[in-house]
């Protein structure tokens, strides 16, 4: 019973109160460059929630087995980066192979995950807060649809920007910037939940 | 290559975070008080300094397919030293930067200048192209810093100056805005600089 309160209190935690994008600072790259469609938002979130959900289960096991009986923790950030950018290009040739519908439709953004920092900070901080193989990889997809979430409603926004008014000066990132600031300071709303 | 010209486009014209918005992620979550926004600034300043000299160096040998695995594999590397060398000399500050240090690996900014700039340059260039690039990084963090320090806590150099490095108090706590130092301040003061800087871009070019 403990082990499935603890999932969801990572899932709540993920999703809403220690959203990746609005209170951890992670993935905001993607996050402002590819969000100016709710189209291709949506490709790049499913992207990054299924990258993040396997590579926090690899790198759990590369983590496990390989480094730290070889008394290697130190190694951890080369490792996990190079787990990651193989398995991102492992999990190209796969879907060109294998899901070509799925490929082309998350073709452009698969490259560009693997200098997502939401990525390599998922896995970090499995490491840092002890999780078990289940919470890890729990935590990746979860914290990967709470990328999802903040990046959909986040486009949406966007897309009506385009009409507003404001000084030029503050065309283009700017704006989008403020647009995300609001945003994040409507999740803190979700700071104070605690169930448990 | 013209020095002159590289100082003002690191700094200015070409300011990594300001006109080319790269390495967003670190620039808005730990600029909350001056001495890790100092910390982080000389951090990635060394890092890409030395991954630029790198990678100029090797770049006739590196396959054109594999540069990126190549670049990034260097980048980790000076990464993990500078990460290992914080938590041996500076403990606190490896402590309030936390997992922000490894992830430096996938900071664009590095990766943006090895691919657009030491990829194709001399490593003279690349070493001065690191030096300028960092600094103008290193600038626009100490400005969020201070912006955000002061509106939300009323202090100056925190972490650094005054009692127990709390900062100087320059108007009281109690009316600070405490919204400043959190998520939401990184997004609104990033946005009004960046804003600024566009508009006295466009007033120059006139």
């Amino acid at each position: 019973m403990d082990q499935i309160f603890e999932l969801l209190a990572i899932t709540l935690g993920a999703i809403l109160a220690n959203n990746f994008i609005f209170s951890q600072f992670l993935g905001i790259c993607p996050f402002l460059g590819v969000s100016k469609k709710v189209d291709t938002a949506i490709g790049m979130g499913l992207a990054v929630t299924f990258v993040m959900g396997l590579a926090s289960a690899v790198c759990f096991a590369v983590n496990n087995f390989v480094l730290v009986p070889l008394g290697l923790g130190y190694m951890q950030t080369v490792a996990f980066i190079l787990v990651i950018a193989s398995l991102v290009q492992f999990i190209e040739m796969f879907l060109q192979k294998s899901m070509p519908s799925l490929y082309t439709a998350l073709g452009v953004y698969l490259p560009l995950i693997t200098t997502n920092c939401a990525v390599l900070g998922v896995v970090l901080l499995n490491v840092q807060n002890n999780y078990n193989f289940i919470s890890s990889v729990v935590y990746g997809i979860t914290g990967g649809i709470g990328f999802l979430v903040a990046i959909v409603l986040f486009a949406s926004i966007r897309e009506k920007l385009v009409f507003a008014d404001y000084p030029k000066s503050f065309e283009g990132f700017p704006i989008a910037l403020v647009t995300a600031g609001l945003m994040a300071l409507a999740f803190m709303g979700f700071s104070g939940l605690k169930i448990w | 290559m013209n020095l002159k010209k590289q100082f003002m486009e690191g700094l200015l014209t070409q300011n990594p975070v300001l006109v080319q918005v790269l390495g967003m992620c670190s620039t808005m979550a730990i600029t909350t008080s001056f001495f890790n926004g100092l910390g982080m600034g000389v951090a990635v300043l060394v890092i890409l300094t030395l991954s630029n000299i790198i990678i100029a160096a090797i770049r006739k040998i590196i396959p054109d397919k594999i540069r990126i695995a190549m670049f990034i594999v260097v980048i980790a590397g000076f990464v993990t030293m500078v990460d290992l060398l914080l938590q041996a000399f500076i403990p606190a500050l490896a402590e309030s930067l936390g997992v922000f240090i490894p992830l430096i690996v996938v900071n664009c900014i590095i990766l943006g200048r090895a691919e657009g700039f030491s990829y194709k340059n001399s490593v003279a260039a690349s070493f001065w192209d690191g030096i300028f690039q960092g600094f103008g990084y290193t600038v626009v963090l100490l400005a969020m810093c201070i912006i955000r320090e002061f509106l939300g806590n009323g202090t100056f150099g925190g972490g650094l100056l005054g009692i127990d490095g709390k900062g100087i108090q320059i108007i009281p706590a109690e009316f600070g805005i405490g919204v400043m130092t959190l998520p939401v301040g990184g997004f609104l003061v990033l946005g009004v600089l960046i804003a600024a800087m566009q508009w006295a871009l466009a007033k120059t070019k006139k």
